[in-house]
């Protein structure tokens, strides 16, 4: 068995373990990982096999064909019963290059099969759950496999790299001939390029290396229509609009990308954290409003309220010194009572500065000088860095909740400066007004932060849990809640989505969102491009 | 006016025991609720169909003077004062508030624009600014407050027996203040409206209200400034063309509500009601204190309706003049002081109901879809939408009618309404019982009324009589009417004098009117068409909903369920029975179907004399300054020569009335001249309208599929 066989193997254990463990939290949207999904995902599984020896089953023939002409691997596993009981199969292919994904996108095309393009399967917008109605074979594309870098443009600065690769891959190897993309969504360990395109990703870093639609230089995307692509690998043009921003953001729903050059630059010579601490909330966005207006954003600059600022204060580990815990001791006397802080009240704005290092330094003055300005006081690197930390920690956490009753998610929006305050507090309010109103018997954890600094707005993101003791079906309260939280934001002027996309969990506001002729024309470039649904996994339209 | 011979009620049997009347009524059905967005006037109907018939127990009442009475008044002003206060309120200077105002980039935008289109300089046009500011803002001191606690708790107990307050309601407020922003909408019957909520809230320690008063306010020396440090802003009448003075005003107020400074007090009505009914809402006020709330610049106002009602009526005679053509007089120090006679006279209760907070947010829910307010910066001006206006006229209309829900009415109230129906005089004893009799009808159309405890039905009548000697007497066992000096005198004075009697009885009858109005016209409808058709009933029903829509308060667009309403109050009383398709009164509701539209015959006769004047009298264009007089000698000869009895025709209020509403009907064409406005009259539509009523011509309107 060569390498490569060896390890697909490896990989496909590693999925179908994840498959039948949580396979419902990929598809479902992971916050209904329960008991008792647990344990009808297994029951399902048991089902399809059932529905697979039935002997009206084209399906087997159809995969017969597949692996003799593509050579791949096929698992057969995971089948889902929906709520109308009816089973559809699901088979999984792994993916290894451009050829193999054309292959499939034309068998799927000649056997009218349904299409879903699989990345690394974080979304949280019900992008990846397979549609109810859909009746035909579901062939969900994984693209893992598709991991490599193609090749590196030094001299451009550009790098050609396969869609299936995971944030945390890219960088790692990049950074072997001393490159970076800069690209960190909060999901990097887990989320691959191609799902970065597909839906308009956001990188925690976009302040000096943009956002995904500012990294792109090409893109090679497989449609049933055939390859699109741009003949040249150029920095702008003016043919008319951008075919680029009709497949970013197109969410699977017109075909599977496969390779895309990427923009690189060198790894950073010096990085350092920071933090502020602002008197309240209303100040801190003042200052980050202000940073914005000068544009001297650092790589990254975050404004947590307090009740996260608190939330990430108790995740502190304990110290193992009576000397720090006396200095941190020291510290909020000096924050609480000498500079009259109200620790209720205060906020905290957690700053990533990357660079020359004298560049740096020289950049991190200034916008300490702004911070001071508005009321901040420098709080050191330390808490700047469990800032970051508490992102990327945020999704263990939420799923280590659901053990003790626990239930929560993030969601996101971009809106104008002016607004900024009244979204947060209303929003905030609203769910907690909300909880109430559901039952819900505990206060509920209703936070956010601003994780994004534009010249016109900025990125807020909130954070919401509640305690679901004594509430018989709590994903349905949940889902209450959001929705709730989602037409308050509409209400206050901001916008559908930031970064996480619309996948189907946000579809009814779509409308509402860009106006029927907006939506009329991404239908009819769905209907050129996928006249017969194919890539059928119902998101966005 | 054929139709309406049967204008006299007998006097009825009582039809229950007193203790049964105490059993409080049903509610009747809930005309308040809001309905949901893009479903429009049918979401709107939909949920004000949802009929609550659960009675609805209404809080008790606690008299606030009974403590004045006992304890120092000193004292009571000097008292540690530590109100209750909005959760987000960071305390700031009324000083503070104004600067605010004046940097706010609303304001500077509009001077910015103004400087550029006059081609002043900034600096002028800001300076203008400020004075308006200067002028409006309130100054509000504890020592004024504290001032005021001291005399209003000498004068109203030199007024009044007792302030009554329901205190389940004052908790109420006490929440809502701590909430969210609140706005507090009083009803207006008299000047005693304008400071009694803020010595209650004085009294129950919440946050003292700034108030919206009228610039006439500050005509008078030293009042007007203590106003102005009691908490009162003062709003000039009209303003629509200044764009300044709007600028600063709505900011002035909006930022305020916003900052949650205090709660905002002003008056729906827009003025003292002269008649005692509710007037119809004025808007613009209320559309600047939801704009806070609808540019989500705030979570949520609440609205507090608050319903206060006089035994007596402090200004009764006042009014009455007033509507009789005589100026009302301007507000002076000079003039207050002379009124200080009045204090020997006795005004008997004041009941003030604080009616449940109503959330704008609830509201709006599902009202609002997509607002507007998105892709239009938030400071600058911008007129509302049609949504938007809609949207704020049904929430007044919703306020007014809540405030008449939670309104009480004195035994006297009854009174009054028989005794007019029974002129000159009437039998003491009949009063009595047909008064009762009255009352268990209120209290079946969900009437609040108030009769003191264990007080028998003869009593009560007595104490009103005796609290309003000055309108009505005892004399030999009958009642008769207070009109002194009528004997000696020309014909014109007796008139006038018996005129003025009559208003001034009809202002207690009319407390009545908005919680009789729908059966009553239903009522009418049946005996205007002498048909049972529940078709044609309604139609006629819907003509007169249309007619007198600016003399009483229906809710905007639901003229089917007003009639269903009015026809399920008259079927609870078993006055009518309805059939699918018929409507026809019962043996024993012939009674009350008379009174009824007995009741609404002034308003039904004196309407048709306005509208005869208008067809016939004038051929050119006029004013409204200019037609009142016309009408008043009009019905005044007819008076004099006893050709009408109807004596409320000569009210200012009613012409004015009648008139909006042929403007409505489209009969008379209204037009903005540079000096207010003139009308037109359209000769063949009023009479068209006059032979409706006479039912000459049957009203044609389409009429609702489902009935």
């Amino acid at each position: 068995m060569s390498v490569r066989k060896k390890k697909m193997w490896c990989s496909a254990i590693r999925i179908y373990l994840f498959l039948t463990e949580i396979g419902q939290l990929i598809f479902n949207k992971s916050l209904k990982l329960d008991l008792f999904s647990k344990i009808s995902g297994l029951i399902n599984c048991l089902v399809a096999h059932l529905a697979l020896k039935s002997p009206e089953n084209l399906q087997e023939a159809l995969i017969h064909e597949l692996e003799q002409e593509t050579n791949l691997l096929l698992i057969q596993t995971a089948v889902f019963i929906t709520k109308h009981k009816s089973c559809f199969l699901t088979v999984w292919t792994f993916l290894v290059c451009h050829e193999d994904v054309v292959k499939i996108v034309e068998l799927a095309c000649k056997h009218n099969l349904c299409i879903i393009p699989f990345g690394g399967g974080t979304s949280v917008s019900s992008a990846l759950e397979c549609p109810e109605e859909e009746k035909r074979t579901i062939v969900s594309l994984d693209t893992s496999q598709m991991n490599r870098i193609l090749w590196i443009d030094e001299k451009n600065l550009t790098a050609c790299v396969e869609a299936g690769i995971v944030g945390q891959d890219l960088e790692k190897q990049l950074a072997e001939s001393g490159f970076c993309t800069g690209h960190e969504p909060d999901s990097m360990e887990f989320s691959s390029l191609g799902g970065w395109v597909a839906t308009r990703a956001s990188g925690m870093k976009k302040n000096i290396y943009g956002n995904i639609e500012d990294l792109v230089i090409h893109i090679k995307m497989v449609t049933p229509r055939g390859i699109v692509e741009k003949n040249c690998q150029v920095p702008r043009m003016s043919t008319g609009p951008d075919i680029h921003h009709f497949i970013m953001g197109s969410e699977g729903t017109l075909g599977v990308v496969t390779e895309v050059t990427i923009k690189i630059r060198p790894v950073p010579e010096y990085q350092k954290y920071g933090s502020v601490v602002f008197p309240n909330f209303e100040r801190g966005v003042a200052c980050l409003r202000e940073v914005a207006k000068q544009r001297c954003a650092p790589a990254s600059i975050r404004l947590v309220d307090n009740a996260q600022f608190q939330f990430g204060h108790a995740l502190k580990p304990q110290v193992a010194s009576i000397f720090t815990s006396f200095l941190d001791g020291l510290k909020k006397f000096y924050i609480t009572k000498f500079k009259g802080f109200d620790p209720n009240i205060l906020c905290v704005a957690t700053l990533l500065f990357e660079g020359d290092r004298e560049k740096v330094l020289q950049h991190e003055k200034q916008v300490y000088d702004i911070a001071t300005k508005f009321g901040g006081l420098a709080a050191g690197e330390d808490n700047g860095q469990r800032g970051y930390m508490l992102t990327f920690v945020i999704a263990y956490i939420r799923d280590l909740g659901l053990d003790y009753y626990v239930i929560g998610e993030s969601f996101e929006t971009s809106v104008p400066w002016d607004r900024v305050l009244d979204l947060c507090r209303n929003v905030k309010e609203r769910i907690v007004r909300e909880c109430k109103e559901k039952g819900v018997q505990f206060a509920p954890l209703s936070t956010c932060r601003v994780t994004q600094t534009y010249d016109a707005g900025a990125c807020v993101y909130f954070y919401f849990a509640f305690n679901y003791r004594g509430i018989s079906d709590p994903i349905h309260v949940y889902e209450q809640i959001e929705r709730a939280a989602r037409e308050e934001i509409l209400a206050n002027g901001g916008s559908l989505s930031h970064h996480h996309g619309v996948g189907k969990l946000r579809k009814r506001w779509m409308k509402e969102s860009i106006s029927d002729v907006g939506l009329g024309m991404l239908r009819s470039v769905k209907e050129y491009v996928d006249p017969n649904n194919i890539f059928g996994n119902k998101n966005l339209l | 006016m054929a139709s309406l011979t049967s204008f006299f009620a007998p006097a009825a049997p009582t039809p229950a025991s007193d203790k049964e009347i105490w059993v409080r009524g049903a509610e009747p059905p809930s005309l308040l609720a809001f309905g949901g967005g893009d479903q429009g006037r049918e979401g709107k109907q939909l949920l004000v169909s949802q009929k609550e018939l659960t009675s609805k127990k209404r809080d008790e009442f606690e008299d606030i003077l009974e403590e004045r009475r006992l304890s120092s008044d000193l004292r009571y002003a000097m008292k540690c004062y530590t109100p209750v206060i909005y959760k987000g309120l960071s305390p700031c200077k009324p000083n503070a508030i104004k600067s605010a105002v004046l940097q706010s980039e609303q304001v500077q935008y509009v001077i910015k624009q103004l400087a550029k289109e006059m081609g002043e300089s900034p600096d002028i046009i800001q300076e203008e600014a400020t004075e308006i500011l200067d002028e409006m803002g309130h100054s509000m001191q504890l020592g004024a407050v504290r001032f005021f606690a001291f005399t209003l708790s000498k004068i109203f107990k030199q007024l009044f027996q007792r302030v009554c307050v329901n205190e389940e309601g004052m908790q109420r407020l006490q929440h809502a203040i701590q909430e969210h922003p609140v706005v507090l909408l009083p009803s207006h019957r008299s000047y005693v409206d304008f400071l009694m909520l803020s010595y209650l809230l004085y009294t129950y320690d919440l946050a003292l209200p700034v108030i919206a008063a009228g610039i006439d306010f500050l005509g008078m020396k030293i009042v007007g400034e203590l106003l102005r440090r009691a908490g009162a802003f003062f709003m000039r009448r009209s303003f629509g063309g200044n764009r300044l003075y709007w600028a600063v005003f709505s900011e002035y107020v909006k930022t305020m509500l916003r900052s949650g400074y205090a709660p905002i007090e002003f008056f729906l009505e827009g003025t003292r009601s002269r008649t005692a009914k509710t007037l119809t809402p004025k808007f613009g006020l209320l559309s600047i204190v939801m704009e806070p709330f609808l540019k989500r610049e705030v979570f949520d106002t609440y609205l507090v309706p608050i319903s206060i009602s006089y035994e007596r009526i402090l200004e009764e005679s006042l009014y009455a003049y007033e509507l009789l053509g005589v100026p009302k007089p301007k507000e002076s120090t000079s003039g207050l002081l002379k009124a200080r006679r009045i204090l020997s006279d006795n005004f008997g209760t004041i009941h003030i109901y604080v009616g449940q907070p109503v959330s704008l947010r609830t509201l709006a829910s599902g009202r609002i879809n997509r607002c507007p307010y998105n892709l239009v910066p938030r400071h600058l001006p911008q007129k509302p939408s049609e949504d938007i206006q809609e949207f704020v006229s049904d929430v007044a209309y919703k306020m007014e009618l809540l405030q008449i829900e939670n309104m009480v009415l004195s035994p006297w109230v009854l009174v009054a309404a028989v005794l007019l129906q029974n002129l000159p005089a009437m039998d003491f004893e009949l009063l009595i019982e047909k008064t009762l009799w009255l009352k268990g009808l209120t209290q079946t159309f969900g009437g609040f009324i108030e009769w003191p405890d264990n007080l028998c039905a003869r009593k009560a009548v007595l104490s009103g009589l005796t609290l309003h000697a000055n309108i009505a007497r005892l004399v030999d066992g009958h009642v008769v009417l207070n009109d002194k000096g009528v004997e000696d005198g020309a014909v014109g004075e007796i008139v006038f004098k018996h005129a003025l009697a009559i208003l001034m009885c009809a202002t207690y009858r009319n407390q009545l009117l908005n919680v009789f109005v729908r059966p009553s016209l239903v009522a009418v409808a049946l005996q205007m068409t002498r048909s049972f058709r529940k078709e044609e009933v309604y139609s006629c029903f819907s003509f007169l909903r249309d007619v007198f829509s600016d003399e009483f308060i229906f809710f905007p667009g639901i003229s089917l369920k007003d009639f269903e309403e009015g026809c399920f109050l008259l079927t609870k009383c078993d006055a009518i029975q309805t059939s699918q398709q018929e409507i026809y009164p019962t043996d024993k509701g012939s009674v009350i179907v008379s009174f009824l539209s007995a009741m609404f015959k002034p308003f039904v006769e004196g309407y048709q004399l306005i509208f005869r004047y208008l067809s016939r009298e004038t051929k050119e264009a006029f004013t409204e300054k200019q037609l009142i007089p016309g009408v008043r000698n009009f019905v005044f000869q007819l008076l004099e020569k006893g050709n009408t009895q109807c004596y409320e025709a000569l009210s200012s209020d009613m012409q004015k009335n009648a008139l909006a509403a042929l403007v409505q009907l489209g009969a008379v064409k209204k037009k903005k001249m540079s000096n207010g406005f003139t009308y037109n009259v359209n000769q063949e539509a009023v009479n068209k309208i006059l032979d409706m009523f006479d039912a000459r011509i049957p009203v044609q309107k389409p009429v609702a599929a489902r009935l």
